[in-house]
C-alpha cells in the first residue's frame, strides 16, 4: 500500500505545493499591486471549466486557456476608457457571472460547483497531485529563470530597458505565470480563494524579510504552513478545507504583524508596519 | 572623432496623440559630458528613454554601440514599501561581487548604508545608491535623468563634481539632463537645448549666448529662476529646420 493512497496525505502534498508557488509569484502580485489582476484571472476559470466540459479538454487545460485569454485581454484593455480597479472589477465579476451562467446551460451535466468556488482538496486524486507538482515545478522554474528581470522590471521599466531587459516582457511571463497557478491551483482553494493563497502568505512575509528573495521564501513557508495546519482545522472541524487554508494563513499574517510590532519596535530591521 | 556610443537621426516620437520630439540629432562620445536642457515637457526624459531603449521612436532611429553598457539613473525610484530591498540587494540587481558593491558605495560617498533598506534612504542617499547602481553596470555611457533633484545646492553642486570625476576616472560618456543650469554649464562639454526639437546646441558658453537659449531661459544669472517660469515657448516659422548649430565664433 503506498502512502499516495491515503487522501489526507494527498490532501496535505497538493496543498503545500500550490503553496510553495503560490508564496513567490504572491510576492509579485503584492509588489506590482496585481490582486484585483489576480482575481479576474482566476475568475475566468469557471468559463475554463465549461469550456473543458463543453470540448472534452481536460478541465487543467481549460482552466489555463480561459485564465490566460482574461489575463491577457485585461492587460492589453487597462487604462484606456476606465480606470484600472473599474475594468479589473468588471471583468472579474463579469467572469465569473459569466462562468456561472454558461455552467447552467451544459446540458446534462452535473457539475460540483461549490468544489469549482471554494475548491476540493480532499478529493484530490494521484493525477491531480502530479498536475500540481509539475505546473508548480514549471512555474518556479520560470521565476527562478527571469528572477533579476522581473525584480528589475517591477521596481522601474527604465532601469531594466538600460539593463537591457524588456519589462513588458517580464509582465507577460508574470501573467503567463498567473495562469498557469489558477489551473493547477483550482482544485485546491477554488476560484474565488486563489488570490487569498497569492497575497496573504507574501504579505504576511513582509514583516520579517530584508530581501525580496528572503521575503518570497517565507511566504512560500507560511503558505505552506497555512495548508497544512488549514486541513488540520478542518479535520477537527469538520469546515470546509479551502476556506480553512484560507484562515490559517490569515492568522499566521496577523501573528506575524503582531510579532513584528512587537519586535520592530527599536530594532528598525524594516518593514513591518510601515505604510 | 571615433564611433559615438549612441546616436540617433531625425528621431521623433508620438505620445498619445502628441508629438514629443521631432527631428532630433543627437551623439554621445566616449569622455564627454553632455547636458540636455529645456523647459518641463520639452522632451528631456523622453529622449533618454529613447537612447536607452525603454521607449520606442516613432520616426528615425537609435543606434547604439555594439554590447554598450549603459548606466541609468532615473529621476526618482518609486519604490512600493511593500518590497523590502536592501541597498546591497539593490546594487547585487546590477552586477559585481561584495566587494565591487562596497567600493561602488565608498565611491559615491554611502559607505556602510548597505543593509539599510532603500525606503529609508534620504533623497541624496537614494540619489547616489542609484547612482551606484548605474556605476556597477561598468557603464560605457552613464545617463542621468535629474539625477540631482532634491540635494540642495552645496549637495548639486558635489553631486555634479563627482560626476566629473567618475568621467575621468571610466572614461565614460555622460548623458544627462538638468534643471541645475549654473552648475550644468560649467561642467558640460556640450549642451543641447531641448524643446520638442533641438533649439540650439554647442559648448556651454556658446549656448548660452545663442538667442534660442535666452528666448527659452531668459539672460545672464536669471536664467535659473526664468526656468520655473517657462510660459514662453517660443515659435518657429512653419517648415523653418528649427535647429541652429553655432560654432564657437559666432554670435559672440
Amino acid at each position: 500500500m503506498s502512502p499516495l493512497d491515503d487522501f489526507l496525505l494527498r490532501a496535505v502534498l497538493a496543498g503545500i505545493g500550490v503553496a510553495l508557488v503560490a508564496g513567490p509569484l504572491g510576492c509579485f502580485v503584492v509588489w506590482r499591486r496585481m490582486a484585483y489582476f489576480g482575481d479576474a484571472t482566476a475568475h475566468a476559470a469557471l468559463i475554463g471549466v465549461t469550456l473543458a466540459l463543453a470540448t472534452e479538454l481536460p478541465v487543467v487545460a481549460g482552466v489555463a486557456l480561459a485564465a490566460l485569454a482574461m489575463a491577457l485581454t485585461v492587460s492589453l484593455a487597462t487604462g484606456r476608457t476606465y480606470a484600472m480597479d473599474t475594468m479589473l472589477g468588471v471583468a472579474a465579476h463579469g467572469a465569473l457571472a459569466a462562468g456561472l451562467v454558461a455552467l447552467s446551460l451544459i446540458p446534462g451535466v452535473r457539475v460540483d460547483l461549490m468544489g469549482y468556488l471554494f475548491g476540493d482538496i480532499l478529493a484530490v486524486s494521484r493525477s491531480d497531485l502530479l498536475v500540481i507538482w509539475a505546473g508548480g515545478a514549471l512555474i518556479l522554474a520560470l521565476l527562478i529563470w527571469r528572477w533579476r528581470g522581473l525584480l528589475l522590471a517591477t521596481l522601474n521599466a527604465d532601469l531594466a530597458a538600460a539593463a537591457g531587459i524588456v519589462a513588458a516582457r517580464e509582465r507577460l511571463l508574470l501573467t503567463v505565470a498567473l495562469a498557469l497557478l489558477v489551473a493547477v491551483a483550482l482544485k485546491v482553494v477554488g476560484a474565488l480563494l486563489i488570490t487569498a493563497m497569492l497575497i496573504v502568505p507574501a504579505a504576511a512575509a513582509r514583516a520579517f524579510a530584508p530581501t525580496p528573495e528572503a521575503m518570497a521564501l517565507v511566504a512560500a513557508g507560511i503558505g505552506a504552513a497555512a495548508s497544512a495546519g488549514g486541513l488540520a482545522a478542518s479535520f477537527r472541524l469538520d469546515s470546509p478545507a479551502g476556506p480553512s487554508i484560507v484562515v490559517a494563513a490569515v492568522v499566521l499574517l496577523l501573528l506575524a504583524n503582531g510579532i513584528a510590532a512587537v519586535v520592530g519596535r527599536g530594532g528598525g530591521s524594516g518593514g513591518a508596519g510601515r505604510g | 572623432m571615433s564611433a559615438p556610443l549612441v546616436s540617433a537621426k531625425e528621431l521623433g516620437v508620438t505620445l498619445g496623440g502628441h508629438p514629443v520630439l521631432r527631428g532630433v540629432d543627437i551623439a554621445v562620445e566616449a569622455g564627454e559630458i553632455v547636458t540636455i536642457v529645456g523647459p518641463n515637457g520639452s522632451g528631456k526624459s523622453t529622449l533618454l528613454r529613447l537612447l536607452i531603449g525603454a521607449e520606442r521612436a516613432s520616426t528615425g532611429e537609435v543606434r547604439r554601440a555594439p554590447g554598450l553598457r549603459i548606466g541609468y539613473v532615473p529621476q526618482r525610484l518609486a519604490i512600493d514599501h511593500t518590497m523590502p530591498l536592501t541597498v546591497a540587494r539593490f546594487l547585487g540587481l546590477a552586477g559585481g561581487g561584495r566587494e565591487e558593491r562596497e567600493h561602488a558605495l565608498q565611491r559615491v560617498g554611502i559607505a556602510g548604508l548597505g543593509g539599510r533598506q532603500m525606503i529609508d534612504l534620504s533623497g541624496g542617499q537614494l540619489q547616489r545608491a542609484l547612482l551606484a547602481h548605474a556605476l556597477l553596470h561598468r557603464p560605457q555611457l552613464l545617463v542621468l535623468d535629474e539625477a540631482a533633484q532634491g540635494l540642495d545646492q552645496p549637495g548639486v553642486a558635489r553631486f555634479y563634481r563627482l560626476i566629473e570625476e567618475l568621467r575621468a576616472e571610466m572614461g565614460c560618456g555622460v548623458l544627462m539632463v538638468s534643471h541645475d543650469l549654473h552648475v550644468v554649464m560649467s561642467a558640460s562639454d556640450r549642451v543641447i537645448c531641448l524643446n520638442g526639437h533641438v533649439c540650439c546646441e554647442g559648448t556651454p558658453t556658446v549656448v548660452s549666448a545663442a538667442p534660442e537659449y535666452r528666448a527659452l531661459f531668459g539672460f545672464g544669472t536669471e536664467g535659473a529662476l526664468a526656468l520655473y517660469r517657462h510660459e514662453h515657448d517660443h515659435a518657429h516659422a512653419e517648415g523653418a529646420p528649427g535647429h541652429h548649430h553655432h560654432p564657437a565664433d559666432a554670435e559672440a
